[in-house]
């Protein structure tokens, strides 16, 4: 019996020995590989002038703080600009380019470029290998007429390129997903 | 071997036949469990080939002996048979102990017949090995609907998790041959790394009723048995070769099992299955195919007195989500939500692409157990598991081929059980848990860490008992205390940490600021009591009703306190909450049975009040550079669920029997007066089925399942501006899908290929007429239609 009772005694403390390991080993911390956090656009008038630039920042990405955005001034009415964009991820040091990465794989990106109150009009300038529009290169014609609109430049990731539209820009059949979405608000005048 | 040795015997006592004959053995037989002595016991005397029966105070008497050995057979009613030689140089006295409770012991039991229950008063339910051989192409939770009021909530056809009286995940104890799963069951999305084709029985107790296992089964807990073993020398297996026409799938499984009549045994079980995209009636649903291997060995000894066993078993699951669920932002949801057919729609093909998750689970066990004398029995079990998930985005450049999520849950866990059956009128039984649980977040991924790494310390111990206080009623209850520590190392963003407010709150955790992100170490203790009791009343031969009341304490699991960003299929941002306490579960239920006359009829009623439940409210919506997002909080309200599961079944001949199961469920939100989110619906299933021995034991049935429309549910809609089409558009995530019907056959024969082989065919059809349906509980319903018309067919080999 006094067997038994040390048996069971040992069985009883035995699960209260495991709690012991312990390491405080400090995790590295993660920097996101694929953020984009900063979209410019720089419109440069056809015809010489000041560029113009869209900005959206966003250097918290998914965290709660909302996007900065900022227009450099108005546009003017009836002028053609020749836009390109710009893309980073500012949370690395120095900011890693993004564009790099869009023009390996330019087949299976597409920007989308629209306006409200037909204030502008947009074509591509860049296409991908199979004669895809890409979107980092554009032009943006500014209507004649003054007036204010938003302008929302998007970027999907494996559009449908071939579905109707798509090559001329038309977002309503592409799919894909939406990598970058942002909205400018323009003045024409 | 034992012909030899009564040869040996018999010779033997030729030998000495001219010594001493004549020596008396006395000898007594008692219980083994409270030394009773037992009357009337038959005791054989080998060489004499003559049979004596003990008498009143369980005494026999034995005299004329030679000198020499002297074999004894001793049986009686109820007992395990026991042979017993005694050497005799003089009189003897020799006490005998017999094993009374035979009936109780799975050790002993035959295989596939008896039903081992894990509980006398809570709801439970048992899986026999036959239905799940129906199974064998399916999944653990698809093979759990069988039972009335289990439903499942799912992530395509292939991420089943099983769901008891509407809860699932971190509410669910799953065991595996006593090793409970430790596989990151908090994610929805994350299924149970179980192969069911190495489960021999499952049983499904709805509530906490059963402490042994853990005391935060507010759902239930799922218990899963392997073969039990024989005692007797035998060797046998099973094949079952299967294919099915949607998704072109296959699946092989294979078992053999070997044992002795000394105890010995070993088991080996493998498992092989595929498929490709399966499809819905309308088109294929692209990137939808699963691979799925599963591999278990056991081996050991189990005698009466004393055993050992350990046990391996490895699954891995490689399963594609569908392409289509795969977005960007709201505007992609909306787009999926508002276009009938999926975005993405390819050719069928075996190819399994991102979005995918490869999830191995290795589960390592080893067990002693050993009887004592007037005692009882003392179990001592440790096992360690390793979970290794990784999840595979849709991503781009040299990050392409990268796992987004790369997770490893190592749990160490020791047990001790002991059970007191001394006594016939009661059990007692009481036990220790202590586990070690790490988890690594590889950081290499390239992606912030969805859930922290961590180191948790569990302590728990148990106390339960059983009364038989008479012959129509028993009783029982226990408690239940558990200690959980949870050490986390996590990551926040600055604007997050101060968003939350735990900036105020939590400041002292801070270990590192690195500027735009902090590093903290939350450490958190939780103190659980849990308790059950119940009861079970034979009303007479025929019926019985039976009633339990648990309370049971969830403390916060990893992902309630910690999630903390974009979840990509639902377009939504959730969040952990560092504040959350324990909920706490009080759980009432009843039952009736009826079994007379070719009528089966099993109703269970309960109600769950939740205090602090923990669930997912949308919250506002926070802007990125990707486009607005919904915000989803981990919140906490007082929650009730109600509900009624009935299972019926009546032989209205012998060749034919009807049946239904039905499930009604109610969930609601008490603070906020609401309803609670993914409830299943009223679900009726209704079969006939027929049966003729003398046609091979054919049977054919046919199965009408009919799931309501669940009209109880959350309003979390909620507009978003489509910028590039000027305009605010309401994002409808809750309204569910309308009612379905669908009608499944099932047809089987088995032929006897020789005295101990027999060849099972099955041939079974799903959704017949290849509805389409949406399921409100399939978190891709928003993206694809169901699963259309699927033929099976079913190959099994017994040997």
């Amino acid at each position: 019996m006094k067997t038994l009772k040390l048996l069971i005694f040992t069985l009883c403390v035995l699960p209260f020995a495991v709690s012991c390991s312990d390491d405080d080993d400090t995790p590295p911390p993660v920097n996101e590989e694929e953020v984009i956090t900063t979209l410019t656009a720089t419109l440069t008038p056809a015809g010489g002038g000041t560029a113009i630039t869209l900005q959206t920042r966003d250097l918290d990405g998914d965290g709660p703080d909302a996007p900065v955005v900022t227009v450099s001034g108005p546009l003017a009415a009836g002028t053609t600009y020749n836009g390109s964009l710009e893309l980073l991820n500012e949370t690395e040091s120095p900011a890693e380019s993004i564009n790099v990465e869009i023009e390996e794989e330019d087949d299976e990106h597409q920007f989308f470029f629209q306006a409200t109150n037909s204030i502008a009009t947009f074509a591509y300038v860049d296409f991908d290998g199979d004669g895809n529009p890409v979107g980092l290169e554009f032009t943006l014609t500014t209507a004649a007429t003054t007036g204010t609109g938003n302008v929302t430049i998007t970027l999907r990731h494996e559009p449908a390129k071939d579905a109707a539209g798509v090559s001329d820009g038309d977002i309503s059949n592409a799919g894909g997903e939406t990598d970058i979405e942002a909205t400018f608000a323009v003045v024409v005048q | 071997m034992k012909h030899f040795i009564v040869s040996l015997f018999i010779l033997s006592f030729g030998i000495i036949h001219a010594q001493n004959c004549s020596l008396t053995l006395l000898g007594e037989i008692k219980d083994f469990h409270d030394a009773t002595p037992i009357a009337s016991a038959t005791i054989y005397i080998k060489h004499l080939d003559k049979y004596i029966v003990s008498d009143f105070n369980g005494k026999f008497k034995i005299e004329d002996l030679c000198e020499g050995e002297v074999t004894l057979v001793i049986s009686h009613i109820g007992c395990e048979t026991k042979t017993v030689t005694v050497m005799m140089t003089g009189d003897q006295f020799k006490s005998i102990d017999l094993e009374h409770h035979i009936e109780e012991l799975n050790e002993v039991a035959v295989k596939g017949s008896a039903i081992r229950k894990e509980s006398k008063t809570a709801q439970e339910s048992v899986l026999k090995t036959k239905t799940l051989e129906k199974y064998s192409a399916l999944n653990l939770g698809d093979a759990l609907k069988e039972v009335s009021g289990v439903s499942s909530i799912n992530t395509g056809n292939a991420i089943v998790k099983p769901m008891i009286n509407g809860m699932h995940s971190s509410r669910l104890l799953i065991l595996n041959n006593n090793v409970r799963l430790q596989d990151q069951e908090w994610g929805i999305e994350h299924a149970p790394n179980i192969d069911i084709n190495a489960a021999n029985q499952i049983s499904v107790i709805k509530g906490s009723g059963t402490l042994a296992y853990g005391g935060d089964a507010i759902g239930g807990i799922i218990v899963i048995n392997p073969s039990r073993n024989i005692l007797k020398d035998t060797l046998f297996g099973k094949t079952i070769v299967g294919a099915q026409t949607n998704g072109r799938g296959y699946n092989i499984t294979s078992s053999l099992n070997k044992s002795y009549a000394s105890g010995w045994f070993a088991n080996v079980q493998a498992s092989y299955k595929r498929n490709g995209d399966f499809k819905s009636p309308d088109y294929y649903l692209t990137n939808t195919g699963l691979k799925s291997i599963g591999v278990s060995v056991s081996a050991g000894r189990k005698r009466f007195e004393s055993g050992f066993e350990l046990f391996y078993s490895y699954v891995d699951n490689e399963i594609g989500i569908l392409r289509a669920s795969h977005i960007g932002n709201v505007n992609d949801l909306v787009t999926a939500i508002n276009t009938q057919e999926p975005l993405v729609v390819e050719d069928f093909s075996y190819d399994i692409n991102s979005p995918k998750q490869d999830v191995k689970h290795h589960l390592l066990k080893g067990l002693y157990y050993k009887r004592f004398k007037n005692f009882g029995k003392v179990t001592v079990q440790y096992d360690y598991q390793r979970n290794q998930r990784f999840e595979f985005d849709i991503r781009v450049g040299d990050d392409r081929d990268k796992a987004a999520l790369d997770l490893r849950l190592q749990t160490h866990t020791l047990t001790t059980d002991v059970v007191l059956d001394a006594k016939n009128e009661y059990r007692l039984k009481f036990g220790l848990l202590g586990r070690y649980q790490d988890n690594f977040a590889n950081p290499d991924t390239g992606v912030r860490r969805l859930i922290p790494d961590y180191e948790r310390y569990d302590l728990g111990a148990y106390l339960t008992s059983e009364w038989d206080v008479n012959e129509n009623l028993l009783l029982d209850a226990g408690i239940r205390y558990d200690f959980n520590r949870i050490d986390a190392k996590k990551f926040y963003q600055t604007s997050r940490w101060n968003e939350r407010g735990y900036n105020e709150d939590f400041a002292s955790i801070i270990i590192e600021d690195l500027g735009t992100q902090l590093l903290t170490n939350p450490v958190f203790d939780y103190h659980n009591i849990s308790f059950a009791t119940g009861l079970k009343y034979l009303l007479n031969e025929d019926s019985f009703v039976s009633a339990n009341y648990a309370l049971a304490s969830r403390p916060p699991n990893p992902s309630e306190l910690f999630s903390d960003g974009l979840h990509h299929s639902a377009a939504r941002i959730e969040l952990g909450d560092l504040r959350l306490d324990q909920e706490l579960s009080n759980r009432v239920s009843g039952s009736y049975s009826l079994k007379k006359n070719g009528l089966n009829i099993l109703v269970e009623a309960f109600y769950n009040h939740i205090n602090d439940f923990m669930y997912l409210q949308p919250v506002g919506i926070e802007q990125t550079i990707r486009g607005a997002f919904p915000v989803w909080n981990y919140q906490q309200t007082n929650a009730a669920l109600y509900g009624v599961d009935l299972s019926l079944d009546y032989r209205l001949s012998d060749a034919f029997k009807v049946a239904n199961t039905s499930a009604f469920i109610k969930g609601n939100d008490l603070t906020n007066n609401t309803a609670l989110i993914d409830i299943p619906s009223f679900t009726t299933i209704n079969q006939v089925k027929y049966v003729n021995p003398k046609w091979n034991d054919f049977s054919a049935s046919l199965k009408s399942e009919w799931v309501f429309e669940q009209n109880n549910f959350p309003d979390y809609n909620f507009e978003t501006f489509i910028a590039s089409a000027n305009e605010t558009v309401l994002v409808d995530i809750s309204t569910p899908p309308p009612a379905y019907h669908l009608l499944h056959f099932y047809s089987d024969v088995n032929v006897p290929i020789s005295e101990h082989t027999n060849l099972n065919i099955a041939l079974s059809v799903n959704n017949i007429f290849n509805t389409n349906y949406r399921a409100y509980l399939n978190r891709l319903r928003y993206f694809a239609d169901d699963l259309g018309r699927n033929v099976m067919l079913q190959l099994q080999l017994n040997y």
